[in-house]
């Protein structure tokens, strides 16, 4: 194994995957949003022909899967892995949609992190030699999110200002062995950490330590400086958690303001679309790497990108006990070419 | 002036349950567990039925005057059937608005699909 762990947390992968094709769906509201140009398919309602807004999630996910094996040009059947998660209890989304797909599948609960957590263990499988080519995917839906974590929206319930907005999208990468680019050349794996933050409304402050600790982590084990980047993109801390993430950052050394931005914070436009403090959830990192991330690569304006998904560890069981958020974060690094810098 | 003083009476209600879900962590279920307790010590105390007296309806339709029913029937039925009245009482006072819950809810909820937030 020599050479492939960089670190504690680490890995560079010595035969780099390829991001070979992408796919990204969502849902009415985050087709009226500022990124809305980057998504394959809008939805015009986020039923998606459903009864309910579980069974529209899982189908989201199931056909996001499919576009994006159809757009590899490969098919079902030599696809190898399915990678995948999601929100709902015992992640049905996911499952569901793998018992159409009939995929050898993984199921993976990281939260929120769950599209990088799910390229980290496709990318680690394509480097063993394990599989020739893997998708991973995830998903998320407002009005499933809101009824597993907080209140059913027939309550009415109303949101206080730090809360964000569950993105309604569901997106999916086909990693294979052999490609021509952008290639997935290091992962790095978070830990869990808790700093004590109690509000379910406010997870983007609970998980900035959890991605500061991780892109530290990055940047030291593979001796990069941020600017190595031209993107280094939070998965969902919103506008609160940026902030907090930007400031913790400076305090470890490292100016990352120049290249740093959140997925959450650019999915919705706040002042328009009412959406607080920003867009969360793990449909929020999964349709911008699968949409805005993916084809700016393919378009040459991006090189280099840290897609630093986070995940806040609760249940609504643990929330109820009165106990903090832990929270986790998981870096990909996404690269157009291989074989240059560090 | 009768309507005058229910929408005074309500909305003094309102902007007391406004104040806690903003200036406090409490979750809306616990803003609504609070009202509905709330309505029955001040009844108990003999204090909502001042607010009743004065704002009617303003008094009567916010969630502490489900306590407050909850509250007077409780004692009405101490008077009448002694302490089994207690606990007969109160939900025998309320009976009407938990009906009308149930029904218009299974009602609503035969008719309509939720929706979204937008």
């Amino acid at each position: 194994m020599p050479g492939k762990r960089l670190g504690k947390q680490t890995l560079r992968l010595s035969s780099p995957p390829s991001m070979i094709s992408n796919a990204s769906i969502v849902g009415p509201k985050e087709g009226e949003g500022p990124l809305a140009i980057y998504f394959d398919q809008v939805l015009k309602d986020d039923y998606f022909g459903e009864e309910s807004w579980e069974k529209a999630e899982s189908k989201m996910l199931k056909e996001v899967v499919k576009n994006a094996i159809k757009s590899s040009g490969r098919s079902n059947t030599n696809i190898n892995f399915m990678f995948a998660g999601d929100l709902l209890n015992q992640i049905v989304s996911s499952s569901f949609a793998a018992r159409e797909l009939q995929i050898p599948f993984v199921g993976l609960y990281g939260a929120c992190s769950t599209m990088a957590e799910s390229i980290c263990m496709g990318s680690i499988m394509l480097d063993g030699g394990f599989a020739d080519a893997v998708v991973c995917a995830t998903s998320s839906h407002f009005s499933s999110a809101e009824r597993q974590y907080r209140f059913p929206l027939e309550q009415g319930v109303q949101r206080p200002p730090v809360a964000q907005w569950t993105v309604t999208g569901a997106g999916a990468a086909v990693l294979a062995e052999a490609g021509n680019g952008p290639y997935i050349t290091h992962v790095t794996i978070g830990k869990v950490l808790d700093f004590g933050v109690k509000d379910a409304n406010n997870m983007g402050a609970a998980m900035a330590p959890a991605a500061v600790d991780t892109i530290t982590a990055h940047l030291n084990e593979t001796g990069r400086s941020p600017l190595y980047y031209d993107l280094i993109i939070t998965g969902d801390l919103g506008n609160i958690g940026k902030a907090i993430t930007l400031d913790m950052m400076q305090k470890e050394g490292f100016e990352i303001d120049k290249v740093y931005n959140d997925c959450g914070s650019m999915i919705f436009d706040g002042a328009k679309q009412d959406t607080y403090a920003g867009g969360s959830g793990c449909g929020c990192s999964a349709v911008v790497l699968n949409g805005y991330i993916a084809k700016e690569i393919k378009k040459g304006n991006l090189n280099r990108v840290l897609l630093v998904a986070t995940g806040a560890l609760l249940s609504p069981i643990t929330t109820w006990q009165g106990e903090s958020i832990p929270s986790i974060a998981h870096a990909v690094a996404i690269e157009k070419t291989i074989g240059e810098g560090a | 002036m009768n309507y005058l003083k229910a929408f005074i009476t309500g909305g003094a209600l309102c902007v007391i349950g406004q104040l806690l879900m903003d200036h406090t962590k409490l979750t809306p279920s616990r803003v609504l567990v609070i009202f509905v307790t709330a309505g029955v010590i001040l009844q108990g105390l003999g204090i909502y039925q001042i607010l009743v007296d004065f704002g009617g309806a303003g008094a009567t339709t916010p969630l502490t005057g489900f306590g407050y029913s909850l509250a007077e029937g409780a004692m009405k039925g101490v008077k009448e059937a002694g302490i089994l009245g207690a606990f007969t009482g109160g939900l025998k006072a309320a009976a009407g608005g938990i009906a009308g819950a149930i029904f218009f809810g299974y009602i609503m909820a035969l008719l309509f699909n939720p929706k979204s937030k937008k």
